[in-house]
């Protein structure tokens, strides 16, 4: 039985993004593996078994970090048919990328990609495969065929048992991601990263339902900032709170 | 255009931005059902005809008791396919989000996620949502049917409940197919307010540490005499929060120094709010914590830095020591609202 982890290149979290022309923009900011990915390959690591990290797109950075932090394989599928995918055209692509590797339990995704923020990736991969969706994990605890999955919701954990092959999305609550070692760096470094196209999945490229218009700077809000001083901590408070009940929001 | 609003409830208590949901789509000017599934959930339905509903379609059934989400999708995409559907409206929740994901692939149709405001163009939904944590934002039409929309929480008005108004209540026989999982329990969070529905958040970060007056207990090495510290700052953000009926918030230096849980973290990589009232506290304001924010409507910053980004954003500031100043606001507030 084989464990995977998809996951997806973005731009740093501390990029600034601006839209220009209608798309998004960042700069010479790096692009990285997606942060939540990063929870999503500790936990497939610690499953025990060899772990292979696909990512749909992207110029392999995301790979060779998710190599270097211990994944035996990596595989970057990427076609010119994929250039406005949407998530439920991503969701049959990686669904079938994940069925190419062949005699997969486990395929694991990060809660959501921190660009589109859609986060229902992860839900849909599980539908077209027909497989559980055991999303928003925080802990993960297997005993041979199933799984017992403590999930992150809004009103507190719920815990789920249910039998493999399944989906799981996981939450920072799992633990923190190990560091890539030297010797993972190294080794990432030299590994050759085949690529699979969607012929080589068996594939049409999946129609786009969903169709992306524009991309927007959202309106500045300028806001002139009042300081509050005062002689001491209970004045200033004073004054604070005053200014707070003239809001009329509480 | 028919159209149908999605009730996501927890063991038969409705999240509010159901009943936002419903706002919205009265709105665009569509007659509204209301979809409700559970076991014994009957009275949400008549809280969906006051919030403006003008049918229900409920599924009530004892395999419904606990969500399950590939059941819940097969038992809303059989109904969905029955009819000539224009648009599925989800609230934007843990269960809306993966419920509507899984009914577009059964649909063949494609979910816009997130969606903070919507406007008609012809019998199109232009949906205008949110990307890269706010710091943009892209328009967006699903070019199937149903187009299927997730509305986030505290976007759209949330309608008034007229009291006694009644509509169609029909019962629907649901189909939940083949049972991949069952729950074994549930554990609550650490209770007080949810941060996504929270009018008002309380938050702190690294500063809630620095409070030179108190002397952590002997016995602690380094790290725990500083989450010590913390703790005790972050108490003081409590008694606040409590006095202003706040959820706690907290920045992502925060929680990586395990001051707080996760579940309280705001920003990029935790949860994106937009309070009426957010104050932080001893927060710098890194770019990720500003996207996670940025969209409340009043922002007070409390820190000791004055360079401090936070200040940029903030409607009103104080440089000042946060162990000072939210106490003494704590008490001052008390007093304003007769508590």
């Amino acid at each position: 039985m084989k464990i995977v982890v998809c996951i997806k290149e973005v731009p740093d979290s501390a990029a600034t993004l601006v839209a220009e022309d209608g798309e998004a923009t960042w700069g010479d900011a790096p692009l990285v593996i997606n942060p939540w990915d990063e929870y999503a390959v500790e936990a497939a690591l610690n499953m025990g078994g060899d772990v292979t990290a696909i990512s749909m797109g992207g110029d392999k950075t995301a790979l060779k970090h998710a190599l270097a932090m211990g994944c035996k394989e990596a595989i970057l599928v990427s076609d010119d048919a994929l250039g406005n995918i949407d998530t439920q055209g991503a969701a049959k692509v990686l669904a079938a990328a994940i069925s190419k590797v062949g005699d997969v339990s486990m395929a694991f995704f990060g809660k959501q990609a921190i660009d589109g923020d859609a986060g229902i990736t992860p839900a849909q991969t599980a539908r077209v495969l027909g497989w559980s969706a055991l999303t928003l994990a925080a802990s993960i605890d297997v005993d041979d065929e199933s799984v017992k999955v403590e999930r992150s919701i809004e009103e507190g954990i719920q815990t789920i048992n249910a039998n493999l092959p399944a989906v799981f999305s996981i939450v920072k609550d799992y633990g923190e991601p190990r560091y890539p070692s030297f010797m993972g760096i190294r080794k990432a470094s030299r590994a050759e990263i085949p690529e699979w196209n969607l012929a080589e999945l068996g594939i049409e490229a999946p129609a786009s339902i969903v169709e992306f218009i524009e991309i927007f700077n959202p309106p500045t809000r300028e806001v002139s900032i009042e300081m509050i001083e005062g002689g001491s901590p209970a004045e200033i408070a004073e004054t604070l709170a005053e200014k707070i009940m003239a809001e009329k929001i509480l | 255009m028919k159209t149908w609003v999605y009730i996501d409830h927890f063991k038969g208590e409705a999240l509010a931005a159901s009943w936002e949901a419903i706002g919205a789509a009265k709105a665009l000017g569509s007659d509204v059902s209301a979809v409700i599934l559970g076991a014994g959930v009957e009275a949400l339905a008549n809280t969906a005809f006051e919030y403006g509903a003008d049918e229900v379609l409920l599924g009530d059934n004892a395999a419904l008791e606990d969500f399950r989400v590939e059941n819940y999708a097969t038992a809303l995409s059989a109904l969905a396919s029955d009819v000539d559907l224009g648009l599925l409206l989800f609230p934007t929740t843990s269960r809306g989000r993966e419920l509507a994901g899984m009914t577009a692939i059964d649909l063949n149709s494609g979910v816009l996620v997130d969606v903070v405001a919507l406007e008609m163009d012809g019998d199109k939904v232009v949906a205008t949502r949110p990307i890269y944590a706010g710091k943009l934002l892209q328009k967006t039409i699903c070019n199937a049917t149903p187009q299927i929309v997730t509305l986030r929480g505290r976007a759209f008005v949330m309608p008034e409940a007229e009291a006694g108004r009644t509509g169609t209540l029909t019962k629907v026989e649901v189909n939940i197919g083949e049972e991949k999982s069952t729950v074994e329990g549930y554990a609550e969070a650490g209770g007080g307010v949810s941060l996504t529905d929270a009018a008002v958040i309380v938050s702190g970060g690294r500063g809630t540490s620095n409070n030179p007056n108190i002397e952590p207990p002997a016995d602690l090495d380094d790290d725990a005499a500083e989450v010590w510290r913390a703790q005790q700052g972050f108490a003081l953000i409590g008694d606040l929060a409590e006095t202003l009926g706040a959820a706690i918030g907290a920045s992502r230096a925060a929680v990586d120094a395990n001051y707080i849980p996760y579940a309280n973290q705001v920003g990029q990589t935790g949860k994106v709010v937009s309070p009426d009232l957010y104050i932080a506290n001893g927060i710098s304001g890194a770019i990720q914590h500003l996207a996670g924010m940025r969209n409340s409507k009043v922002i007070v910053a409390i820190n000791k830095d004055p360079d401090a980004p936070i200040f940029k954003k903030a409607r009103y500031g104080v440089v000042g020591d946060l162990h000072q100043i939210v106490p003494a606001l704590t008490e001052a507030m008390k007093a304003k609202l007769g508590k």
